[in-house]
């Protein structure tokens, strides 16, 4: 079956998003995987948004930014964005997602300041609403390009904390709970070691192998020991995925 | 008022302003563009997100400062002025000082209820601490917070579905952090789709934005959000966001597109004729969703 590596990385999402969990999901791909969760296997799943929406149904179309008219029909609560982080600050969020630009070992996210060959850093457009996501939510999912560059042993920033150096890092400096819990590239998927925090390779999508994806990886990427190919979309998934982006202004 | 008259007025060089406070939705994108019009600058500007807008006025030459959580494009990708600010003092440079969402809501919730300082529990451990000088750390029942100091701006431009002429106004659909910024800011500049008589107002005082004596100028500017989205009034043009991440990517490309978009056009009202009607035309509403009523009877 014939599907696009971004239908692929979608499909993961959504295999994140627990029946009943209250999930941020409100950035380009994951906007599609909250959709695709509530139509399979995750029908009691709540979408908070923050600029200042909570859901419990698919909104009615593709969604370019959680901010679109189309997010407000039939919302639970339009409200005010301090009301949704206080819940996310409270803990009531099982699961977050952001995007990345840059990401280390341990799960720190960079999307500020890439130091490069320049006297001055690239600047990228900054946290948003990432950073409180990460320091927050219960769990973190993080979707970003993999490439070499992009992963790399040590940010040089972080905008959005992860696991900082490891063991008992988040706990040290005051965060209350949470952590990245996953990393969906476009190469692999990666998970995190509950004692020391280091990302290890969970499944690489069809056609990678542990080593070509290693290959892309900045530090010397750790496998799981029953690491496998991640599991492709199933032509249901498809059918609502292109359903609502029938165009493919994400997915393709 | 007359938009220009509210920004010549209300709006002086060095001046901070909130804006784009809904995040996504209700961007008062002709008040930028009038801003860069009159050559304003030294501002510094106040927001969660922007979506472009700030990109705008950084590309134009009127940012001195940046106190925001992220200047980009939403559905785009990147700010090529603010990059070019930042990494090549083009056209100058900029300060910046870094928020996440949800501090910079807190800053203006500070602001708001006369509060010097809120403690959150949020980016601690993270790099914004470093980069955004007026953070402290603290510890509280020795747990460590973060001290995010109050913000006040001296105007809050802020974009809505309709207001009476005394500035009592009615917005919906998500706020993002508009509330914060109307209650902290020292004035307000109100822009509406529609006037509409008081009575109509005071028929629904839940749905009330702020108190109308911090408004200092209330303007009625059609279509002022565009390309961003008004519930109930128009939609996004999503394209529009992708012909200025193209548009935009050269020195060159952005000074051709502020002379089209912005200098080209005196206001509004010429912005929409080089916008083209059937274009326009496609954003408004596919169908109404009004809310039930509600009895205020008593």
């Amino acid at each position: 079956m014939n599907y696009t590596p971004q239908e692929l990385m979608v499909a993961a999402a959504a295999r994140e998003i627990r029946d009943g969990e209250i999930v941020f999901a409100g950035m380009r791909l994951p906007l599609i995987a909250f959709a695709l969760a509530k139509n399979l296997h995750a029908p009691n799943a709540i979408g908070l948004f923050e600029c200042g929406l909570m859901r419990d149904t698919p909104s009615p179309e593709l969604l370019y930014t959680m901010g679109d008219p189309p997010n407000i029909r039939d919302a639970l609560w339009a409200t005010r964005m301090i009301n949704i982080m206080g819940l996310l600050q409270q803990g009531y969020v099982d699961l977050g997602f952001i995007g990345g630009a840059e990401i280390d070992r341990f799960g720190n996210l960079n999307t500020s300041y890439v130091a490069g060959d320049n006297a001055r850093a690239t600047k990228l457009p900054g946290s948003g609403g990432a950073g409180d996501i990460a320091s927050l939510s219960k769990r973190l999912c993080v979707i970003m390009a993999h490439e070499k560059r992009r992963l790399v042993e040590r940010v040089s920033y972080i905008t959005s904390s992860g696991f900082g150096d490891g063991d008992g890092w988040r706990a040290r400096v005051g965060l209350p709970r949470g952590g990245p819990s996953a990393v969906i590239t476009t190469l692999g998927v990666l998970g995190f070691d509950a004692h020391t925090g280091e990302a290890i390779l969970r499944s690489y999508h069809p056609g990678q192998t542990i080593e070509s994806v290693r290959a892309e990886t900045g530090w010397d990427l750790r496998v799981a020991p029953d690491a496998r190919e991640t599991i492709p979309p199933t032509a249901r998934e498809l059918e609502i995925i292109r359903q609502y982006d029938p165009q493919g202004f994400w997915t393709r | 008022m007359t938009l220009r008259d509210a920004i010549a007025q209300f709006v002086p060089d060095g001046s901070s302003v909130a804006m784009g406070t809904a995040l996504e939705a209700l961007i008062p994108f002709a008040a930028g563009h009038e801003i860069i019009r009159q050559h304003k600058r030294d501002l510094t500007l106040v927001g969660p997100i922007s979506d472009m807008l700030f990109d705008q006025l950084i590309g134009a030459g009127c940012v001195k400062k940046i106190v925001a959580a992220w200047v980009g494009n939403v559905s785009a990708g990147l700010a090529h002025n603010y990059r070019r600010a930042y990494e090549e003092q083009i056209p100058h440079a900029i300060e910046i000082f870094d928020h996440s969402n949800f501090t910079i809501a807190l800053a203006l919730l500070a602001g708001g209820l006369g509060a010097p300082y809120i403690p959150t529990q949020t980016l601690l451990g993270s790099d914004l601490i470093k980069t955004n000088p007026t953070f402290r750390e603290a510890e509280f029942d020795g747990k460590k917070v973060l001290l995010v100091p109050a913000l006040q701006p001296d105007v809050a431009i802020l974009h809505v579905q309709r207001s009476d002429e005394n500035g009592n106004a009615h917005a919906w659909g998500h706020l993002g952090i508009t509330e914060e910024a109307a209650l902290a800011s020292k004035q307000i500049i109100l822009i509406a789709e529609e006037i509409v008589p008081r009575e109509i107002i005071v028929s629904d005082p839940n749905r009330v934005l702020a108190p109308n004596f911090k408004v200092c100028a209330v303007v009625h500017e059609p279509g002022c959000a565009h390309p961003s989205p008004v519930q109930g009034y128009y939609n996004r043009d999503h394209e529009f966001y992708h012909e200025y991440h193209r548009a935009t990517r050269t020195v060159e490309g952005n000074a051709a597109w502020l002379k089209r978009w912005v200098y080209g056009v005196n206001d509004r009202k010429e912005f929409f004729r080089e916008l083209g009607e059937s274009r326009w035309r496609a954003l408004q509403l596919k169908e109404h969703r009004y809310a039930a009523p509600v009895d205020y009877g008593y």
